[in-house]
């Protein structure tokens, strides 16, 4: 496996963009996420992205958003229709191959126009679940509940885990939900909103965008003093069918995290912190049981998803935070993580190493 | 942009691809990507046990009205605890698609993958899809034709092309699509006459010079050197891959020959070794969903000379009967265009071509082939060279 890095990031997220297309959003974090390591477009060797469709409203918005790059002199580029943390990928694979060295990443979405909790209903199965239009925060309460009643969790631990993301995200400038004084108690007087779950018990929804900077080998080690190494990165997908999966597991996310510590040479016990990308408390209690995070591991320093959750960036914003943890020589070793699709049907888990 | 090595090298071992045509009523989504997902398989002689990792391209969501659809196919495409990736690259996302898979196995990431393009356009409206309105920016509404229209006349007044061109190129692919049993259109009894007599769409582009809308999907299995080595029958080998994209809008663009198309043919056949595209090259499939990109990108790609791509046209190189380069056998998009899978199917055609195995549209001892994708506002494109022999 190819040594490559994550030299450079830029994120910026608000609870929502007004007067700001997507090229006006994009175009100072490319700059911010090029200019620290000293890039430009030129030496840049691939470029992905990802973004969607269904929140810009128009087909092929991605064509647009091209102009954020300088695509001229043409670029070798490439488009997911995925979360920014698989356009990640595609990039780190791309240089696996050894053809380019230096690689481009950004994603960005902005769901703030519309009802984003009813649009996710049409990323259902067409025939047997859209029909029915199952809101998102409906359907993340079906898992919370099977959840509870599983016996695996208590209302209360939920609520712990809202009270750790909100004081966590204190000083993170993109994080949407912030507090150093909040409790459990002030958490649970909060109202439900899908039952089981309050308000901070989902993800706050985020318009926002991110751009990192790969970079291969030595390379990585002339452009920083401190290259954060993706050791492992692996992705799977479950089943999409609600009913055909048992919900209060994620065997994609566990799968995805073995074969990339098997890639890493080192365990999820042992990262210093964990990034997570969930759409409910539920699912970060999930997803720290199928990760397998000790209890040492520093969950969701930034506040994670749960803190600002912009769809189609939220999976890159949690790689990107997990970095600047590394970057900062807060954290050795760190985890990231990212998802997509009802119920964490499909998990990318990507292992960091700072040298 | 260095050129450089090619990893690991990859092999088509399987191509499936569905009847293409206006409505397939008979099938959920599901269904029809499964339908070529089994043929390619069937074709690698593969089970789903054997695939790594799928990636799958459609255009636009809006074209099906569902939002990222690969999340529901990963069941039907035997997906469940593997990787899936799923490509949007505007109308180039067929070619894509297949080249994000190839890097897949020349990273050394993966040995045999599943990669799949379709549409589904009777579930929807293409047209609708792509004249949403936006705040702030006037829509013109008037769909791909009429935005491709003045770029065709643009090339017709500087190359000097003679006003039937098009109609020879519409003329040629129709019956190239009879000798293709996937192809959507089949019109055994067309004459010349009746495709220059069709109605004015978008002028110059006549109806009988645009391509249909169809339902359909096109898949490849793709492999490592040792399992094209293990398979029984013929594979073809990949010689080069390349994608470019340019900005849509700005002072000085060439708009008729992209520096984006040049600049991505001469990197995919670099990393071939060819020097000479017009006689190293035995087979082309090229993106033409208006009959004249043909000559346009036969000049862009260098297989014509600057403004001289029409008369290949005209002296019939192009064809299948007699043709020295036979140009979209299959009856290219002007015949079939199930618009996420087109861009595929171009890849597809030219693997099936160096396997012998094209049926009867086969360019006789094709050794080396060509496929070719674009899309945006001839902003995107991807390529690929496959061959017989290994590079």
């Amino acid at each position: 496996m190819r040594e490559v890095a994550v030299v450079s990031s830029a994120v910026h997220q608000v609870e929502a963009l007004t007067f700001t297309t997507d090229v006006q959003l994009m175009v100072p974090l490319i700059n911010q996420a090029r200019d620290s390591v000293g890039l430009c477009q030129d030496e840049i060797g691939f470029t992905c992205s990802g973004s969607s469709d269904f929140l810009a409203g128009q087909g092929f918005s991605f064509v647009q958003t091209l102009d954020a790059v300088g695509a001229f002199p043409p670029i070798a580029e490439s488009h997911v229709e995925m979360d920014g943390a698989f356009a990640l990928y595609e990039a780190w694979v791309k240089l696996q191959i050894g053809e380019v060295d230096t690689a481009l990443v950004y994603s960005y979405g902005k769901s703030s126009p519309g009802s984003r909790r009813d649009v996710l209903a049409v990323q259902l199965d067409p025939y047997t679940m859209t029909p029915l239009w199952p809101d998102a925060h409906s359907v993340a309460a079906l898992q919370a509940r099977r959840l509870l009643e599983s016996g695996g969790v208590t209302v209360e631990e939920l609520a712990g885990i809202a009270v750790r993301s909100q004081r966590n995200a204190v000083g993170n400038p993109n994080a949407l939900r912030a507090s150093a004084d909040v409790t459990i108690d002030d958490v649970l007087a909060g109202a439900v909103v899908a039952d089981p779950l309050r308000a901070t018990d989902l993800a706050a929804e985020a318009d926002g965008g991110c751009a990192v900077v790969l970079v291969a080998g030595d390379r990585a080690r002339e452009l920083c003093d401190r290259p954060v190494w993706i050791r492992g990165i692996d992705h799977r997908v479950d089943a999409h069918g609600l009913g055909v999966r048992d919900l209060t597991r994620a065997p994609s996310a566990a799968l995805a995290a073995a074969r990339s510590a098997e890639q890493a040479g080192f365990e999820a016990d042992v990262v210093d912190v964990a990034e997570l990308h969930a759409s409910s408390t539920a699912q970060v209690h999930l997803l720290t049981g199928e990760l397998s995070l000790g209890d040492d591991v520093r969950i969701d320093p930034s506040g994670g998803s749960l803190a600002g959750d912009t769809l189609m960036a939220a999976g890159l914003v949690r790689i990107a935070e997990a970095a600047r943890q590394v970057a900062s020589g807060d954290a050795d070793r760190a985890l990231a993580h990212a998802s997509s699709g009802p119920c964490l049907q499909q998990n990318l888990v990507c292992f960091l190493e700072g040298q | 942009m260095t050129v450089g090595s090619l990893g690991e090298l990859t092999a088509v071992l399987g191509v499936g691809q569905t009847r293409y045509q206006s409505t397939r009523g008979d099938v959920s989504i599901a269904g029809l990507v499964r339908e070529a997902a089994l043929r390619a398989l069937e074709d690698a002689s593969c089970t789903w046990a054997d695939i790594d990792a799928v990636v799958i391209g459609k255009a636009p969501d809006f074209f099906e009205g569902l939002m990222m659809p690969e999340l529901f196919l990963a069941d039907a495409l035997g997906c469940v605890g593997k990787p899936i990736l799923r490509v949007h690259t505007a109308g180039s996302v067929g070619g894509s698609t297949a080249l994000v898979a190839t890097s897949l196995i020349q990273g050394r990431i993966h040995r045999r993958v599943l990669t799949l393009g379709f549409e589904k356009q009777s579930e929807s409206n293409a047209t609708w899809a792509l004249s949403l309105p936006q705040p702030f920016s006037v829509s013109i509404n008037a769909g791909a034709g009429g935005y491709f229209s003045p770029i065709i006349r643009r090339y017709m007044a500087r190359s000097g092309a003679p006003e039937l061109i098009g109609c020879m190129v519409a003329f040629k692919d129709r019956r190239h699509a009879l000798r293709n049993p996937y192809a959507h259109l089949h019109q055994p009894d067309l004459t010349f006459d009746q495709v220059v007599d069709a109605p004015m769409l978008w002028d110059p582009i006549r109806f009988s010079e645009t391509c249909p809308s169809s339902d359909g999907a096109c898949a490849m299995v793709l492999g490592d050197e040792a399992t094209g080595d293990a398979a029984a029958g013929p594979v073809a080998w990949v010689h080069g891959t390349a994608m470019r994209s340019e900005a849509n809008n700005f002072p000085g663009r060439d708009e008729v020959n992209p520096q984006a198309s040049r600049d991505c043919a001469v990197e995919v056949f670099s990393q071939a070794g060819i020097t000479d595209p017009r006689s190293e090259i035995d087979a082309v499939e090229i993106y033409v969903p208006f009959s004249w990109y043909e000559p346009m990108w036969l000049e862009s790609l260098g297989f014509a000379e600057p403004d001289r791509g029409w008369r290949m046209v005209e002296d019939g190189s192009t064809d299948i009967e007699g043709g020295d380069l036979p140009v979209n056998c299959s009856g290219g998009v002007l015949s079939s265009n199930p618009i996420g899978a087109s861009g595929m199917i171009r890849f597809a055609e030219a693997a099936l071509q160096v396997r012998g195995r094209a049926g009867d549209h086969q360019v006789d001892g094709a050794r080396r082939a060509f496929g070719h994708a674009y899309g945006g506002g001839a902003q995107y494109f991807a390529m690929w060279v496959v061959g017989a022999d290994k590079p």
